[in-house]
């Protein structure tokens, strides 16, 4: 699974419903809803991109959370070479990390106790901080922010993400 | 493992290679109009802010406050007293990790 789907939260969303007994159609919408997301990290990284279609779409695959900021050469462009470089020692980590998990899950304690899902958010506000430069980025994240806080409770989750991208109308506003 | 297991499998490789696929299909190989280069330099800074309060916040489909808003809030100290990202990152897996040893979160 994590080497031919590579999404972790999907991943996660997945295994979440079909161990609490949801059914395969419930799993599969949640798991999308979770990666819809990378439609919108699409959009910021798929204008970088040229050559065919087919080459887009494979290149497009490569595209990861960290892609935002560890792929990018200036502002707004996106390098294919950089994107591959950062995405495939993440994409054999995963991978490898994920065969691990399975031979050896039996041993390993909760990683709660050792607060590994608090890594995540820490990781996404090291680079978000790296971001907020400028006014624009600032009013963006801010909006973002609040965007992600009223959707959690209303929406299913994934859609807070990609609701969150609006705000970057609310930064254009400001910019400059 | 269960069939139906192989069936959400394969579903999710087909429909994630799509998503991941539209962005630069769609908008790849030519150049955009100003106004959409300007939103898109905004993109990360949204993206990144949205996954930080859902991976913090977001428990399912309620808010929570637990141990890993503590960690987050950590970091971002270590963040303003400019720790290196790997500092930063141990001391949010530290706090939470810290917290929940005490019964906390």
């Amino acid at each position: 699974m994590s080497a031919i789907v590579f999404s972790g939260a999907a991943q996660f969303a997945t295994l979440a419903v079909l161990s609490a007994g949801g059914s395969v159609i419930t799993a599969i919408v949640a798991a999308t809803l979770i990666a819809s997301r990378f439609l919108a990290i699409g959009v910021a990284l798929g204008p970088s991109m040229r050559g065919s279609k087919v080459r887009r779409a494979l290149e497009g695959q490569a595209v990861v959370d960290a892609s935002l900021i560890l792929a990018r050469t200036g502002e707004g462009r996106y390098g294919v070479k950089r994107l591959l470089g950062s995405t495939l020692p993440q994409y054999v980590g995963w991978t490898l990390g994920t065969l691990g998990g399975v031979l050896a899950g039996e041993s390993i304690p909760d990683p709660k106790d050792l607060g590994l899902d608090a890594l995540f958010p820490a990781f996404f506000l090291v680079l978000v901080w790296s971001e907020l430069g400028d006014r624009a980025a600032r009013v963006t994240a801010a909006v973002a922010t609040l965007i992600a806080f009223v959707l959690i409770p209303i929406a299913p989750p994934g859609i807070p993400v990609v609701a969150a991208t609006l705000a970057v109308l609310a930064g254009r506003a400001v910019q400059r | 493992m269960k069939p139906e297991v192989w069936i959400a499998i394969g579903a999710l490789t087909a429909i994630c290679f799509v998503i991941k696929a539209v962005g630069p299909v769609a908008l790849g190989g030519r150049d955009l109009p100003y106004w959409a280069e300007r939103l898109i330099v905004l993109m990360p800074a949204a993206l990144l802010a949205a996954l930080v309060v859902v991976q913090t916040f977001a428990d399912g489909k309620a808010l929570a406050l637990d141990a890993r808003a503590a960690g987050l809030a950590a970091a971002a100290v270590a963040l303003a007293l400019r720790a290196s990202v790997l500092v930063v990152l141990l001391v949010a897996a530290l706090t939470a990790a810290g917290l929940r040893a005490l019964g906390v979160g």
